[in-house]
């Protein structure tokens, strides 16, 4: 009862976690994309026309989605009604769902009790995260047909085929970490890191993997419809792709969708190549400098601070897409193909065969 | 797996499974048969088989289901075919469902006594334990399924290419 409670609590929190970022995550992509071209951007709410100094955070957390969930909820006459009306939750479900498999700190110690920080402990983690990933794609295909509009379609029919592409090459991305850390379980892999390299460089993924972390990255981006990878939602060719016959709250969870999966693509980043909660030179019982001093702490704090740091690293990823989102221009279609296709994917068979070699010549 | 949960999975299954075949619409064929092979999966965890749960979403849900809804929609089929293509067609799968429910009989009497009675041994389903099998027992078979996709894909490339 007691366990299931926890889970129950832990589960809350990752999801409210991830939605709050999401929310956030629309601010700081509007004011990013402002100070990137040089104006201010999101800086006006005139509640009741007086106000007048800069609002602009209430205005896109409060204004923006009372106005997108009050708007009407339109159905095209010719579309499959179900489907649509189903679309946006069969996207929203898997998205938030493949959170759960993510640590965000190691164990929390209460009372003599040992709560791993990780709502659901899977054996299978890595292999749990990109099912989820792969069921992704259906919210996209499935709006886009049941549309009944020709570019809703033709945003769908991209979607399905971008995502398949890319999530070969982020699949075997993968596996040169599983090879590298010996698990797919990401509280393992996040454990592992914390190793540290001749006692000082902390073995962070990135060091084993820099390959691994591009290919990864470029595919995670591609898997999140984002620019320069946005070719489902493309607005100067598809309206707004997929779901250009879309309306109101519907639209919005397209939107948080999105945002969701950019958190996702910058929490597995973390995770698997940036050391997941680890603080360099923070062990269980404090800090173990490398030129010998020894400063510990309690035991909440060691938390605490592996929880910040996570939190850090995966805000400071997000930021990071939105930047490459705001400085690149769109690809073309069959750019997009043959990057996944003819540059990713060899790529990543390579960095495979050559990381299984040194590993066996490691050993 | 006890009674109620065997029954309150396999019911849902077969009625979706069985949707598959009834519905009109192929997009809604091609989604109920998702839903059959999620729920499947669902089966899977049930029997401590993790990695068979996560691969099955990952190939049949999450990539070949997808390939199937992306050819109906490319190719935009509407209804069923024609009542003279459809004789045929039943046909062959009476026979096919035949072949497979007297299989599913002959597994059924070979099964020794008692099986799925005795508990499971230790780290059972994990990706360990099924790798090792896989890589030890069965290491001929599973090279060999290997090469079989190597060739459907060059096939694949072969009658993709252009004519130069």
């Amino acid at each position: 009862m007691v366990n299931f409670v926890i889970s129950f609590i832990l589960t809350l929190l990752v999801l409210l976690m991830v939605l709050n970022l999401g929310g956030l995550l629309l601010w700081v992509e509007r004011k990013g994309s402002a100070v990137l071209q040089d104006r201010i951007g999101a800086n006006r709410a005139a509640i009741f026309g007086k106000l007048p100094f800069n609002l602009g955070i209430v205005n896109t957390l409060v204004a923006d989605p009372i106005k997108l969930f009050t708007k009407e909820d339109f159905v095209p006459p010719g579309a499959d009604r179900l489907l649509h009306d189903l679309a946006p939750i069969i996207a929203l479900v898997p998205a938030l769902i493949t959170f759960i498999a993510i640590p965000f700190g190691d164990v929390l110690v209460i009372g003599g009790r040992e709560i791993p920080l990780q709502a659901a402990n899977l054996n299978v983690g890595l292999l749990y995260i990109l099912a989820m990933v792969s069921l992704g794609v259906y919210g996209v295909v499935l709006a886009g047909w049941a549309s009944n509009n020709r570019w809703a379609l033709l945003g769908g029919i991209r979607g399905s085929a971008q995502m398949i592409s890319y999530e070969i090459a982020m699949g075997l991305s993968l596996i040169g970490i599983i090879l590298t850390f010996g698990s797919l379980d990401l509280q393992e892999i996040a454990r592992a890191q914390g190793y540290l390299i001749g006692g000082w460089i902390p073995g962070w993924g990135v060091l084993y993997q820099p390959i691994a972390l591009f290919i990864f990255l470029a595919a995670g981006i591609a898997e999140s419809k984002r620019i320069p990878f946005d070719l489902p939602e493309a607005e100067s060719e598809l309206i707004t792709g997929y779901y250009t016959e879309y309306s109101g709250a519907k639209q919005a969870t397209f939107m948080l969708v999105d945002f969701v999966e950019s958190i996702i693509v910058a929490g597995l980043v973390t995770t698997l190549f940036f050391g997941g909660w680890q603080v360099p030179f923070l062990m269980r019982d404090g800090l173990h400098f490398p030129w010998g001093g020894v400063l510990s702490l309690p035991s909440l704090l060691v938390t605490l601070l592996q929880v910040i740091s996570f939190t850090v690293k995966v805000v400071f990823f997000c930021w990071l897409q939105i930047m490459i989102r705001w400085t690149l221009p769109r690809f073309r279609y069959d750019q997009l193909i043959n990057l996944g296709w003819k540059v990713l994917l060899p790529l990543s068979l390579v960095n495979v065969m050559v990381t299984a070699l040194v590993i066996l010549l490691v050993q | 797996m006890d009674y109620v949960t065997f029954f309150s999975l396999a019911l849902p299954l077969i009625v979706v499974a069985a949707m598959v075949i009834l519905h009109p619409n192929p997009v809604y064929s091609a989604l109920f048969l998702v839903l059959t092979l999620f729920l499947l999966a669902v089966y899977f965890l049930f029997l401590d088989a993790h990695m068979v749960a996560a691969l099955q979403i990952i190939v049949y849900a999450g990539a070949i289901m997808v390939l199937f809804l992306f050819v109906i929609m490319l190719l935009n089929v509407q209804s069923d075919p024609p009542e003279h293509q459809r004789q045929g067609l039943r046909t062959a799968g009476l026979v096919g469902g035949a072949l497979l429910v007297a299989e599913l009989f002959l597994l059924l009497r070979r099964a020794p006594e008692g099986a799925g009675q005795s508990p499971l041994p230790e780290g059972y389903g994990t990706v360990v334990a099924m790798s090792e099998r896989l890589f030890t027992d069965f290491l001929l078979p599973f090279e060999v399924t290997s090469v079989l996709l190597l060739v459907a894909v060059v096939g694949a490339v072969v009658l993709a290419k252009r004519q130069v």
